[in-house]
């Protein structure tokens, strides 16, 4: 039973479908996230990304269709942003301390994303990239095997979004745990990752990202520096989207039977 | 010192004690009309109470308690803002109230205490229901500190980790009814929520932790009560209003000490 365990995903869902007020925003998603495995769910704004992470999260129930988690799944969230109010008086310390009260533990987590000396500062005071480091912090704290980052490199320039990509890349290896990684880039995705979901309501299309590292004309945007975080994903679309989401016939001149995408 | 201004004085101060953490989480979720709402179908709550001859400290708590689930359900709906929804609940609740007291043949209930608190006529009786409900609040809120304090925060982080959010969120509402239940006799439905927000704006200029705002809020509220007394006792002047002005008047120096840090 053991063994079961620790093949079976950490997490299934098959033919989820969810609509708010009558608008189907997702429709018959079916996925599964493994062990160690980091997954990028890729899709333009409104293409129900935020609503498929929620129901990974628990936190909305699908209309239909079924969410499995495995027994031991633990999940540690990082949200794209948080507002808190300015009159409470909490330090990042404390706000770390709400996930797991051992003091320790919240200096040790600092200290693995870099911003040890942000401990007593008021959370409300740090920068845009400093709370993204924190809300990470937040996430490993109770040693998930289920990492969800919400956009975790929006608004970050390429040589941040660089660092946080091997950061997280390294935090998966030594925590062991999966990665589901929203992003709204369509085409840079972090290198490590071993499957990319492109969703527009439903998923359009998935498998890994190109190695392209070597392309001049990558290396003529990105530099040298970056090759290693980052790679772009060629998307294998069969079909197209009219301007309102619907799907329309795949477009022969693009993505006819010789299509070269993998 | 006589009987009713000890009674007062107690009673503004046990309420002031439980006033001041409250008046916390109202300030920190931004829920100052959401307070005021209460406050006033609490009004609704003594006139239904009257009518219906059940016991005023029932319905006083009851109808605010069932306007707070009333307002969560509206609000999931998602047909009007919650600032319409508030504003519209608010004012007909407190319209309903002063409606059906006017309307009430053979009964005479005095408005202005009702409305803005009459803390020299608080009874023993009255004594042992501020100080029971303050031991509930204080217990509830003591037991309950770091969940509300993780939802505040973020409520959806809060969920991922475990917490029952919509239980959370329940049980803050019901520490809410009861707090205006009981301060209604002290400042009235009218003031009740700048018992509230008052005194915790005040303590969030000296407080560098959650806790140490809620203590200080606590003792700001009680300082205002002892001033406020002290101004009705020597002038004349409505208790409620002068408890109110009093704590105006602390919240007023703290931003001088706030400029010095």
């Amino acid at each position: 039973m053991k063994g079961d365990m620790i093949t079976s995903p950490l997490i299934t869902l098959n033919g989820v479908n969810k609509a708010f007020q009558g608008q189907d925003v997702l429709q018959n998603i079916s996925l599964k996230l493994n062990q160690g495995e980091i997954t990028t769910l890729i899709g333009p704004n409104g293409a129900g990304k935020s609503t498929l992470v929620r129901i990974v999260l628990g936190l909305i129930e699908p209309d239909s269709g079924s969410v499995v988690p495995r027994a031991d799944l633990r999940i540690g969230y990082m949200p794209q942003k948080i507002s808190i109010d300015p009159t409470l008086p909490i330090s990042t310390c404390r706000f770390l301390q709400l996930a797991n009260t051992s003091h320790e533990a919240c200096h040790e987590a600092l200290a693995t994303v870099g911003i040890s000396h942000l401990v007593a500062t008021p959370i409300q005071k740090l920068s845009g990239g400093e709370l993204q480091r924190a809300l990470l912090a937040r996430a490993i704290l109770r040693k998930p095997n289920l990492l969800v980052l919400d956009e975790p490199v929006q608004g970050v320039d390429v040589n941040g979004q660089n660092s946080l990509y091997k950061m997280i890349g390294g935090l998966s290896k030594s925590l062991n745990c999966a990665v589901l990684m929203v992003s709204h880039d369509l085409h840079i995705v972090m290198s490590a990752t071993d499957q990319v979901i492109c969703l527009n309501h439903h998923i359009c299309c998935s498998g890994r990202p190109d190695q392209v590292t070597q392309d001049p004309a990558y290396l003529d945007i990105f530099g040298q520096s970056t090759d290693k975080a980052t790679a772009i994903y060629a998307h294998h679309h069969d079909h197209n989207h009219s301007l309102d989401g619907e799907v329309v016939a795949g477009d022969g001149d693009q993505h006819g039977e010789d299509c070269q995408h993998d | 010192m006589t009987d009713f201004l000890l009674y007062a004085l107690l009673g503004g101060l046990g309420v002031a004690l439980v006033a001041g953490p409250l008046g916390c989480f109202v300030v920190w979720r931004r829920m100052a009309y959401f307070g005021d709402t209460l406050a006033h179908s609490a009004l609704l709550g003594v006139a239904l109470g009257v009518l219906l001859d059940i016991n005023l400290s029932i319905t006083v708590t009851a109808v605010p308690l069932l306007m707070a689930l009333g307002l969560v359900f509206l609000e999931q709906r998602g047909f009007l803002s919650l600032d319409t929804l508030l504003g519209i609940l608010s004012h007909s609740a407190l319209a309903a109230g002063l409606l059906v007291i006017a309307l009430l043949p053979d009964v005479r209930v005095d408005l202005m205490s009702l409305l803005f608190g009459d803390l020299l006529s608080v009874t023993m009786a009255d004594l042992w229901v501020i100080y029971g409900v303050a031991a509930v609040v204080l217990f509830m809120l003591g037991i309950l500190w770091t969940k509300l304090i993780n939802i505040t925060v973020d409520h959806e982080l809060a969920a991922v980790e475990g917490t029952n959010v919509a239980l959370v969120r329940t049980a803050l509402m019901l520490i809410t009814a009861l707090v205006i239940a009981i301060a209604m006799k002290i400042v009235g439905v009218l003031l009740i929520t700048a018992l509230l927000i008052i005194p915790a704006a005040t303590a969030r200029n000296i407080s560098q932790t959650p806790e140490k705002m809620a203590v200080a809020a606590s003792i700001i509220a009680m300082c205002t009560v002892v001033m406020g007394l002290a101004m009705s006792w020597y002038t004349d002047a409505p208790a409620g209003p002068a408890i109110v002005m009093s704590a105006a008047l602390l919240f007023t120096l703290s931003l001088g000490a706030r400029r010095r840090d």
